[in-house]
């Protein structure tokens, strides 16, 4: 059951849509959509990846995020240069909370920031002089690094420097992969694009540097993709999957090493988590390499089980005894921690706004706890990404996509959900709305949420949230009425 | 005192721009006006024959050296040549690096800051890159820059179109900012009727041929000796072309905004005079085999 009836979240949605210029109510109502469980693909009913529009507010990041903030970032042992001025590298610095083991500023360097740092006079005369130089200053200051990436900022594009001849020049000298990315701010309508083309710079400098050399090879070798171990999330998922009895040679690229990377053609199944941002290099890895990837979902104890029993099926028996091992071990803990939870949270409502993967992926987890996920929507995700959510969501629930500042509030007004979950940019204006809010990109500085410690942490967290005292305090005794919704009045009377 | 005009001297690569502005401003200063010269280009070769040096040091070039434009003084930038003729050069990168128009955009912001348009100027001349091929190169002309720009031409196809080029770019600054078009000077190349050519064309981009320059060598034995004509040889009638051309500027009154006109116009225009043949459209995108082919069953 959704929050509303169809008829009423269709009402919402036209509502809502009212208050734009024609030509703006017509470009939105495309991506805006109530689910319908039957439907085979989204094609018809949402339109998505497409440039949002001026003055919409949108919550998007850009190609340079995508790439050098999603991507290349968490490698831990690979230095990525922001090449262009100083800002982009440090608002981007450390702030996804991608955990590795490792000492930073010795082997490990994803907490620090490397700019070429533009002055006018590398704008006007290039930056590529500059960028030569930096690079061995870092070869000299951090000798242990294994690679370095360089990371393109706007102005590195427009002004056009040739930042490949400086990366083979490096890579010669240095012996070690040297990767020019052109993932400039500009290119493309989101941070979707960065993620492509970091892909792309991996498939070609990387994942191909160490074929035909001898590599130990067990039949039950995996990698896991796509977990950036915010928090310590893959630490949690890899921990499951060594117990049924496989062997994790890579993470990409929480916590993950360029070694890893480059032995990943060696396994037997790709373990793909966040399919948005590494979908690319799976498939290329299929082609190439003839290795399976399979989408995974270490959200809750449902999922979890769902997952173990997929990713067993492409082994031997001794992995599917595994896997139920696996399951039957946590199940107690799964339980009592549901058991626990449950009684508080049951019947709670829950709006999504978030990015690559979890506006699907958590709602089974949301749903072990008794919860319901009523809206959900994506920053920068494209239609296949919306065929999967449409499976997850249930009917009638309100599905939007790049949603604007505007629409989010409203419907949030409207559909009264007793927790949102998205980012910082959106956590603060809910907040002062009085509704309880998690941020769902970084878990509020918690974590992990991924596999089952995860699941009892992310049960945790929820309740501390949702049943924090503070929200019955939000009201001032002088303000009676709460915040006026923009829309003409009355909106829903029956919710 | 009368207010400072600016002016920027816009036209074709190679078209002359560079020796027509310096003997133009020696004229104006040999006429007791205090002028200025901002060479935008990143060949810095704007100043040469008023300074009598090879290449004056630019904004830019300094800057790199420096670390950055803050570190300069006004000084620093600034040579004072004949006439008292002040000089700076933006300067930038060397070609296929980095982005000239930045520079600029920041030399020229520099200079303001730095109060080099000081009140007892009479003109300010940017000689400007051949084509305003970005937002950098169209700086002299936005708003409180040069309110009149000057294109250099010949009667030769190529420079006609730039200029019809340059009058488009014009027109779209002309409607922000006051720039108007103040008027096509003929650097002659000795092509026939080509009084007669550019006069036309101004008429079409409303505006005048302020003067016709002849070709005189007196301008390559001058600019030998890193001289304009003007200080060289003072005595020469070339000199005075240039002294008319600096008169006619002084007077000047006749500020448009340009009405630039269509490919087709033009290839008119310059059929009508004989520059460009009448185009046979049975020859495109044929080969020489095929032509050859067709002659042959003719």
């Amino acid at each position: 059951m959704s929050a509303l009836t169809r008829e009423e979240t269709e009402a919402l949605v036209q509502e809502v849509l009212e208050v734009y210029p024609e030509k703006a109510k017509k470009d939105r109502a495309k991506h805006l959509m109530i689910n319908d469980k039957e439907l085979e693909s989204s094609k018809k009913c949402i339109t998505s990846n497409r440039k949002s529009l001026p003055g919409v507010m949108t919550m998007r990041g850009c190609a340079y995020a995508g790439s050098k903030g999603v991507v290349w970032g968490p490698i831990k042992d690979v230095i990525s240069i922001s090449h262009g001025p100083v800002g982009c590298g440090q608002y981007s610095r450390a702030g996804r909370r991608n955990y590795y083991v490792g000492t930073t500023g010795i082997d490990s360097f994803c907490e620090m920031n490397f700019t070429s740092d533009f002055q006018e006079k590398d704008i006007v005369f290039g930056g590529d002089k500059k960028l030569a130089k930096l690079i061995n200053e870092i070869e000299l200051l951090f000798p242990l690094n294994k690679a370095i990436s360089i990371q393109s900022e706007c102005p590195v594009g427009l002004i056009g420097d040739d930042i490949e001849a400086v990366a083979k020049k490096a890579a010669k000298e240095l012996n070690k992969p040297v990767v020019p990315v052109r993932c400039e701010g500009f290119r493309g309508v989101s941070q979707s694009l960065g993620h492509h083309i970091a892909n792309d710079s991996v498939r070609d400098w990387i994942i191909s540097n160490r074929d035909g050399q001898p590599f130990e090879k067990t039949p039950y070798d995996v990698a896991i993709l796509g977990d950036y171990n915010v928090g310590g999330d893959a630490w949690a998922s890899r921990i499951l999957l060594e117990e049924m009895g496989l062997r994790v040679v890579a993470q990409w690229s929480g916590d993950g090493t360029l070694a890893e990377m480059e032995n990943t053609p060696n396994v037997k199944l790709n373990l793909l988590h966040c399919y948005r941002s590494m979908n690319y290099i799976s498939r290329h890895m299929e082609e190439k390499y003839g290795i399976p990837w399979l989408e995974y979902n270490f959200f809750g104890p449902t999922k979890i089980k769902e997952s173990l029993r997929k990713i067993a099926s492409f082994f031997d028996d001794s992995i599917k005894e595994g896997a139920e091992r696996v399951i039957e071990k946590y199940t107690p803990m799964m339980d009592a921690v549901i058991a626990k939870f449950k009684p508080r949270l049951q019947g709670k409502k829950v709006m999504l706004y978030v990015g690559g993967l979890r506006p699907r992926h958590v709602v089974g987890a949301y749903e072990d706890l008794g919860m319901e996920v009523v809206g959900a929507g994506y920053e920068f995700a494209h239609n296949d990404d919306y065929d999967r959510t449409i499976k997850e969501m249930g009917d009638a629930t309100l599905i939007y996509d790049d949603v604007t500042g505007f629409e989010f509030e409203e419907f949030v007004k409207a559909m009264k959900p007793d927790l949102i979950g998205s980012g910082i940019k959106e956590k603060y204006v809910f907040h002062k709305m009085g509704v309880p809010f998690r941020q769902l990109h970084s878990w509020d500085y918690s974590g992990p949420y991924h596999g089952c410690d995860g699941f009892a942490i992310f049960a945790k967290d929820m309740d501390l949230t949702l049943n924090n005292p503070c929200w019955n305090m939000m009201q001032p005794p002088w303000q009676e009425k709460p915040a006026k919704s923009l829309l003409k009045e009355p909106l829903l009377k029956a919710a | 005192m009368a207010k400072l005009r600016q002016a920027a001297i816009y036209g074709k690569g190679g078209i002359g721009k560079s020796t027509t502005t310096q003997n133009l401003v020696a004229a104006l200063a040999e006429a007791g006006k205090k002028v200025m010269i901002v060479g935008c280009d990143p060949k810095a070769d704007s100043t040469r024959l008023i300074l009598h040096a090879k290449a004056q040091n630019s904004v830019m070039e300094l800057a790199a050296e420096a670390g950055s434009v803050e570190d300069l003084e006004l000084e620093d930038v600034l040579s004072v040549g004949y006439g008292g003729i002040k000089c700076v050069e933006s300067g930038g990168p060397e070609p296929g690096v980095g982005c000239a128009g930045r520079g600029v955009i920041t030399a020229i912001n520099f200079l303001e800051e730095e109060g080099a348009y000081t009140d007892d100027l009479d003109f300010v001349f940017y000689d400007v890159l051949g084509d305003v091929v970005c937002g950098g190169f169209a700086m002299p002309i936005r708003e409180n820059k040069a309110q009149e720009i000057y294109i250099v031409c010949s009667g030769e196809m190529m420079a006609m179109y730039a200029a019809n080029n340059i009058a488009k770019g014009i027109v779209k600054y002309a409607n922000s900012g006051g720039v108007r078009l103040a008027g096509l000077i003929c650097n002659s190349r000795n092509t026939d009727r080509e009084d007669e050519l550019i006069e036309a064309l101004a008429e079409k981009l409303g505006t005048q041929m302020i003067h016709f320059i002849p070709r005189d060598n007196a301008v390559q034995h001058a600019e030998i000796r890193r001289m304009t004509v003007i200080e060289f040889d003072p005595t020469h009638k070339q000199a005075d072309e240039y002294r008319t051309l600096a008169k006619k500027i002084v007077d000047n009154k006749k500020f448009v905004i340009p009405t630039p006109i269509t490919m087709d116009e033009l290839e008119a225009l310059l059929m009508e005079f004989g520059i460009m043949e009448v185009e046979d459209t049975s020859i495109i995108g044929k080969t020489a085999a095929e032509l050859a082919a067709e002659a042959v069953a003719a």
